[in-house]
């Protein structure tokens, strides 16, 4: 099961943490995670829409070994991509005048992390919570 | 959306729903500023009970909501916060300072007329 939500304004935004709070729930999701995964959608689709303007958010179910199941979520985007990627993740860094709080806090709420961005390409970022929060 | 701001005895009450974008904030929070000024209210209360979650937008405009109404004069009690909302906003390094916060409306309530009789 795939889901792709296109992320043109901020109505859209609303729409992603919708489904990917639904997608949680019907795979399992605690409430907590549920939330954890709707507000980790908020923050990505936030940031596309004011670093690069469109994007889109694709939600996928995912299998693992025999027992475990999650929840994986990629935003991606072709705006300017980050040209600093540890500072990105530093609390309290923004370009944007923000909290600099999304990417670090995303992180610290999901299991597995990863950025991939080109500066003038895009950027990629990919979350993942597992339902027995297995760490890989 | 347009959010409700009542008015009960010297204090305003807001409830905040779900699904309220950034846009829809940041206007939330002007007419709460407003409706300050033209009813003279010393305490705020904003109920947030049914939102489901506060992200990092949000718990900044939540902050300057309450420091703006201090500003002005007034002060803001939060009720009704979920567990998952507790939760998650630590994970996410979020802090509400400066703030009241009560488990629901009735005590956020007591706590805002005492601020005004018992200062």
């Amino acid at each position: 099961m795939q889901e792709t939500i296109q992320i043109l304004s901020e109505a859209d935004a609303i729409v992603a943490r919708q489904r990917g709070r639904e997608i949680a729930r019907t795979l399992g999701f605690s409430i907590v995670d549920q939330t954890r995964i709707a507000i980790s959608i908020s923050e990505l689709a936030r940031n596309i829409i004011l670093y690069a303007g469109t994007g889109e958010v694709l939600i996928t179910d995912l299998v693992a070994g025999y027992d475990d199941i999650g929840i994986e979520v990629i935003a991606a985007d072709n705006g300017p991509g980050i040209s600093d990627l540890n500072l990105a993740l530093v609390d309290g860094y923004s370009t944007s005048n923000g909290l600099g709080m999304g990417l670090p806090g995303t992180k610290r709420l999901m299991d597995e992390f990863s950025i991939d961005t080109t500066p003038g390409v895009g950027t990629r970022i990919t979350i993942r919570k597992w339902l027995h929060s297995r760490h890989f | 959306m347009q959010v409700p701001i009542l008015r009960m005895n010297d204090v305003l009450i807001v409830t905040l729903g779900e699904d309220i974008t950034d846009e829809e904030a940041i206007s939330i929070k002007h007419d709460i500023l407003v409706r300050i000024k033209e009813t003279e209210c010393e305490g705020l209360l904003i109920d947030i009970s049914v939102v489901d979650l506060i992200d990092s937008f949000m718990g900044r405009v939540l902050n300057e909501i309450a420091e703006m109404a201090r500003l002005m004069g007034s002060r803001t009690a939060i009720t009704g916060m979920s567990p998952q909302v507790a939760i998650t906003m630590v994970e996410l390094g979020l802090k509400l300072e400066g703030v009241y916060t009560a488990l629901t409306v009735e005590r956020g309530f007591e706590w805002l007329k005492n601020q005004k009789t018992g200062a």
